[in-house]
């Protein structure tokens, strides 16, 4: 179990070493910030001690080694365009994102797998078939779409719901601010927490319906059945637990991108989060943002890997034995 | 502990065997009829089959794959694959119909009154339960016991299927099992709740030949020590000939033919029964090759009128062709053929023995 967990370990510091060389290869070509920052009128001069300031005039294996060493303390240097420490930036925003993120993941991950065995178990009923129909709905619309609709039916018209913004906030500790303890903070949350979470509930769904389907015809669920276990124990205990094997892979890279995909929900819902953050730094050419952003999300799928491998350890025993050596 | 309904059961079962074999049939199967309703028509996968099992006794059934074998034990216990269904005929289990049953009364027999056996050790245990939970979860499905209680039962079913040192194992799961080991714990699964009726269907098949005739004795004398019926489905006649007392023979959905197993193996009646007893390869007769049946079984969709297996039968005449035969007294057996017809017997065409020498090529 411990060298298994080494080994993941190790593994997960070696991609994000390697995604730290992906957003410090950004620095260098994604044009010249000195010039965006000063201007055309700006002298040589200025340029230079700029640069002296911003540490773009040492080696380049020297600049890499000190962003490896800064970002390892979650430090990413002073913002091109605001002038103010990145990890400031986005720890301001960030308790938006992971709210949003977190409430919709939660909504696709409880729908998506509900919704997955009903359909499995009924397969014929017409409930099921109207749903399945309706999740090809969720599965081929655009993000953006969803939310002007969802936007355009329950704010324009209904009036009933906040068609942007985050609402009131009330602030947690040093730097959380929650929008969870507030009616209007709720009532924001629920248009973008559907519209980010519909895709990866039909996507959801429609794998748990298709691994249950599957589960349904093996001989050991016809040889529970013919054991006399209840319906109940056969299809929710084990027919389910086989079902999660493989849906617990594609959910754990699904919240990864939840939260990477943030960025189109919260730029339809002027949400303030961290998405909203990295467009304005791309139109900006604001680099350390976008490297720290890069890193971010990076971090959010490495740790999740990890987590999903350690599931499945507890999930599956077949993967406990040979586990210490693979 | 005395008292559970599994060690009543269990005398119960041989006290009663010699003089409840004579009266009431552990299993009736009358006039059983499955449909597969399907986009091209309506496939017959069992025309009116008819048989009985008296209490503790071993009835086997052979035939080709896709005669309808697997399919006669699925509908009995009602675990047929969609869209099949029953579509006409009665089953009734201890002289209690349980085919009309809604389905909610028909899950408590399961395991409780008829067990079931796969073919397949390897995948008829959850990969992801510890058997030791399967076997408690299926003990207190059917038995009022404590999870104490049903752990020591456990304990006593893989003592009495042969497992090793099972306090060490009741927390193992199945892939640290061997198939020959795996299978002894799904006999102890389908046993645990000391059902009077059990389908073993295929159990030796996907097993090393070292393992069949061990497995085939374990579940020989468990049955015959708690007095449990078999219907032992399997394609081997070697394993009919060891085990069962009675044979049934399909062939296109059909029972055509069924009798005492040393009746039919060394007498068969029924042509295409002959034909498959003298393909068995045998130490005692040294051939050049393998006498076989010309032709093969009919599919499903295209089963001929009359008798199912005329387009094949040496002896087939028109009434063959025009009229199907129901099972009729031959020999010991049972057979349906129009050669053994009680009133107006066909006169067979060949002498089976020549016939039987000039299919030898």
């Amino acid at each position: 179990m411990l060298a298994f967990l080494i080994q993941r370990v190790l593994q997960a510091i070696f991609v994000m070493f390697v995604v730290a060389l992906i957003s410090f290869s950004l620095f260098h070509y994604v044009g010249d910030p000195v010039l965006n920052m000063l201007g055309q009128e700006a002298t040589e001069a200025d340029r230079a001690a700029l640069r002296a300031q911003l540490g773009l005039d040492q080696p380049v294996v020297v600049q890499f080694w000190k962003f490896v060493v800064n970002a390892a303390q979650f430090e990413f240097g002073i913002s091109y365009r605001s002038a103010r420490p990145v990890t400031d930036l986005i720890l301001e925003r960030l308790p938006a994102t992971l709210e949003l993120a977190i409430i919709s993941a939660i909504f696709a991950v409880v729908m998506g797998i509900g919704l997955g065995i009903y359909t499995a178990l009924r397969r014929r009923s017409w409930l099921a078939n109207f749903i399945m129909t309706a999740s090809l709905i969720g599965v081929s619309l655009p993000t953006f779409l969803i939310g002007v609709l969802l936007i355009y039916v329950f704010a324009v018209e209904l009036g009933v719901l906040p068609a942007f913004g985050r609402g009131e906030t009330v602030r947690l500790g040093d730097w959380w601010t929650t929008g969870l303890l507030t009616a209007s903070g709720l009532r924001s949350l629920i248009l973008p927490a559907i519209t980010l979470g519909l895709f990866q509930l039909t996507l959801i769904m429609r794998l748990v319906r298709a691994e249950m389907l599957e589960v349904l015809s093996t001989d050991y669920i016809k040889f529970a059945r013919a054991r006399g276990l209840s319906k109940r124990v056969v299809n929710l205990r084990h027919a389910l637990k086989n079902t999660m094997i493989p849906v617990i892979t594609i959910i754990g890279l699904q919240l990864g991108t939840i939260i990477a995909f943030a960025i189109i929900t919260e730029t339809v819902f002027q949400w303030p989060g961290v998405g909203a953050l990295f467009i304005t730094a791309v139109r900006f050419v604001d680099v350390p943002v976008m490297a720290a952003y890069l890193m971010m999300i990076a971090l959010v799928f490495v740790v999740i890997n990890l987590v999903v491998d350690l599931l499945y350890y507890a999930v599956d025993p077949r993967l406990r034995v040979q586990g210490g050596g693979k | 502990m005395s008292s559970t309904p599994s060690s009543v059961n269990q005398s119960a079962g041989i006290g009663h065997e010699p003089t409840a074999a004579a009266q009431e049939p552990v299993l009736s199967v009358r006039h059983l009829r499955v449909e597969f309703p399907t986009r091209h028509g309506t496939l017959v996968a069992l025309d009116d089959v008819s048989f009985d099992i008296a209490p503790g006794e071993v009835l086997g059934v052979v035939g080709e794959s896709g005669a309808g074998k697997s399919m006669t034990g699925n509908a009995v216990i009602r675990l047929l694959e969609l869209p099949g269904r029953i579509a006409a005929g009665e089953v009734h289990l201890s002289g209690k119909r349980i085919d009309d049953l809604p389905e909610e009364q028909f899950v408590p027999l399961r395991g409780r009154h008829i067990g079931m056996i796969f073919q397949d050790p390897l995948t008829s245990l959850n990969p992801l339960f510890s058997i030791g939970d399967q076997l408690v979860e299926t003990i207190r499905a059917h038995l009022p016991m404590s999870e104490r209680e049903a752990r020591e039962e456990a304990l006593r079913l893989l003592r009495e299927v042969g497992i090793p040192a099972p306090e060490s194992r009741l927390d193992s799961y199945p892939h640290q099992f061997s198939g020959g080991m795996r299978q002894r714990v799904v006999i102890a699964l389908a046993l645990a709740a000391r059902p009077e009726f059990i389908i073993a269907d295929e159990p030796t098949t996907a097993l090393d030949v070292s393992v069949q005739a061990q497995i085939l004795a374990l579940l020989k004398r468990l049955c015959a020590d708690h007095g449990t019926a078999v219907m032992l489905v399997t394609h081997d006649m070697g394993v009919i000939a060891e085990t069962a007392d009675r044979v049934a023979v399909m062939y296109a959905g059909r029972l055509i033919e069924i009798g005492p197993v040393d009746e039919v193996v060394r007498n068969p009646q029924h042509p295409y029964t002959k034909g498959l007893m003298a393909s068995i390869p045998g130490i005692a007769r040294r051939l050049e090759r393998l006498y076989q049946i010309e032709g093969a079984m009919p599919r499903l969709a295209a089963i001929p009128p009359g008798c199912a297996f005329n387009p094949r039968c040496p002896h087939a005449q028109q009434r063959c062709r025009d009229e199907r035969p129901d099972l009729m007294p031959a020999g010991g057996s049972r057979a349906a053929c129009w050669l053994h017809d009680p009133v107006d017997p066909l006169p067979p065409r060949l002498d089976l023995e020549g016939q039987e020498v000039s299919h030898v090529r």
